[in-house]
């Protein structure tokens, strides 16, 4: 691909091209569809949650080229995780595991971390005893 | 050597491995060979500065005059003293609102502008406003035509300038210029008309327009790029906004770019001459193209006038339901078709196109925006393969789009063509966007 120029870098391009994950899940144990704000784009992710584990996961997407794969990517990373870890996932790794995105198309990312945290809360609302208790400090003994 | 792409459906039913089909005519245009013969010997045998006096700046002078004619002649000016060369159109609307603004400061700080010009207009009117100009947008209807009435109601004693685009760079629409003009002479108010989407395209007569300014841009039409052309009516007042020597009549300091000057000049002539051809021929294209993609696509809409007298002959602007444009434009682009969008996602600043605003575009059909500009080298065989390939971006796209998935469940409706069952998308996407306050 010596001639050809791209808008974004190869691996955001790959995953624009050819996403993983793409689709829905029948018996998804939690879904999250998230709406930008600021851009219009819509993102939807599926779960398969399994012992407290994230099984399987899809995504569908109406968006631009990095919104697509931001969300690739982002189900790529999350399956495997267990709730509490995907729970504390952040845009910043799916940043990162694309190589980077340009600084206007950052927000495409934090999408992708909000349709996961939507899904999963999704999963919690239904599943309330999977919800991890908030670790309460020990009251101070007088 | 063609550049190796990689193929997002390489299937055996392809007509050729990669059609490469240019369908951004708006943005450039390939320069004409004539024009670039006639540009090489101003970069070196020919390199004087027109305002030198000797030899090598005489004969510069030279061709820039004649250079001056061949725009006049495009555009029916009386004389080459009314065209001034500038930088390229934006500099020629900046130079068109603030030089005529500051030239009428004691007379009034008011402007007229339709709601869908160019935004090298808009920010020099908003950069007006903040230094004391008021202005006026006359909106305008869900095809993008202006209603001269609104547009005279709206011209106050206070007004020096209006300002209306004679096609619409976005949705090709063809504003009733020559009527603008009558009430514009009416009311005594000069009227700067931004031709860069139709020079070179549609015959453009100054005159008939009642235009005091013109401005238009030769790359838009197989010309060389870095030359803008505005036309001035010898008695419209206008004060130079870059300051200098006293290049073009002292309105435009710096200096001339000759080359790019000469080109567009060979440009102008060959565009005046082949004007009703090229605009026949795309015209043939733009009916085929719309035809064919309507048919085959359901869900799409197009924007702007239909194809005819109201619209300019080499733009087609669409709207395909539930995918977004930018998703289109790169898929596009991989299978070698060049086309624009008007998008969010597109734009640098995450707005929608203010003209797929400013007709009252659905904010879910302005994110599947697709704008296709043709041109004279653009055939048939483009058409049928444009519309085959961007059928099946549509179908891959829609296949990744929740909301399509939505739609074919019945969870929300189509606005081209409401079912009646389902909420709408706007609804939907203000319900899930609740979270995404970034």
């Amino acid at each position: 691909m010596s001639d050809t120029y791209t808008l974004y870098n190869s691996t955001v391009m790959d995953h624009f091209m050819n996403p993983r994950n793409m689709g829905d899940l029948k018996d998804a144990d939690g879904v999250g569809e998230v709406g930008a704000a600021a851009c219009g784009d819509i993102m939807k992710i599926s779960l398969k949650i399994k012992g407290g584990r994230i099984e399987d996961a899809r995504f569908k997407t109406f968006g631009c080229g990095s919104a697509i794969a931001s969300s690739s990517m982002a189900t790529e990373l999350i399956k495997g995780r267990t709730i509490e870890e995907a729970m504390n996932f952040s845009n910043q790794e799916v940043v990162d595991a694309l190589g980077g995105l340009p600084p206007v198309k950052i927000h495409c990312s934090v999408l992708a971390e909000e349709a996961l945290k939507a899904a999963l809360e999704d999963y919690v609302k239904r599943n309330p005893e999977s919800a991890t208790p908030p670790s309460t400090p020990e009251p101070v003994s007088a | 050597m063609r550049p190796t792409r990689l193929l997002l459906f390489p299937t055996p039913s392809l007509p050729t491995a990669m059609r490469n089909v240019y369908l951004d005519h708006q943005a450039a245009t390939p320069l004409l060979p004539e024009a670039f013969e006639a540009m090489r010997p101003f970069f070196t045998e020919h390199f004087g500065n027109a305002s030198s006096l000797h030899q090598h700046g005489l004969r510069v002078r030279d061709a820039l005059k004649k250079a001056r004619q061949q725009q006049a002649a495009l555009i029916h000016a009386e004389s080459e003293e009314e065209i001034f060369f500038t930088s390229d159109g934006t500099e020629s609307a900046n130079l068109a609102i603030k030089g005529v603004a500051y030239a009428n400061e004691r007379k009034g700080k008011h402007l007229v502008v339709s709601a869908t010009e160019h935004p090298s207009v808009m920010n020099s009117v908003e950069f007006l406003e903040k230094q004391g100009w008021t202005c006026t947008r006359v909106p305008v209807d869900a095809h993008g035509f202006l209603d001269p009435e609104q547009l005279r109601a709206a011209i106050t004693p206070q007004t020096v300038l209006v300002a209306v685009h004679h096609v619409n760079h976005d949705i090709g629409t063809i504003q009733p210029i020559a009527e603008v003009g009558r009430i514009c002479a009416a009311a005594g108010v000069p009227l700067y008309v931004d031709c860069e989407a139709s020079a070179g395209w549609l015959p453009i007569d100054v005159r008939a327009f009642g235009a005091s300014l013109v401005s238009f841009s030769p790359h838009r039409f197989y010309g060389p790029k870095g030359v803008g052309v505005l036309y001035r009516h010898r008695r419209a007042r206008l004060v130079s906004i870059l300051h200098g020597g006293v290049q073009e009549g002292g309105r435009r300091a710096g200096t001339e770019n000759i080359p790019a000057i000469v080109g567009a000049g060979v440009a102008a002539e060959v565009a005046a001459r082949e004007l009703p051809a090229r605009s026949s021929h795309v015209a043939v294209l733009q009916q085929r193209l719309w035809r064919c993609l309507s048919e085959r696509i359901p869900y799409i809409k197009l924007n702007g006038p239909l194809p005819g007298p109201g619209r300019a002959p080499n733009n087609i602007n669409i709207s395909t339901e539930f995918i977004e444009g930018e998703g289109q434009l790169l898929l596009c682009d991989l299978n070698g078709i060049a086309v624009a969008s008007g998008s969010s996602c597109v734009s640098k600043s995450l707005k929608i196109s203010h003209v797929l605003a400013a007709i009252g575009l659905d904010h879910a059909l302005a994110q599947g925006n697709l704008i296709l500009t043709l041109g004279k080298d653009n055939s048939e065989a483009d058409v049928d393969y444009v519309v085959e390939t961007f059928a099946k971006i549509v179908g891959k796209l829609r296949g990744m789009s929740p909301m399509w998935d939505e739609f074919e469940r019945g969870v929300i409706d189509s606005v081209i063509a409401p079912r009646g069952v389902g909420r709408s998308f706007s609804e939907h996407a203000a319900a899930v966007s609740g979270k995404a306050a970034h």
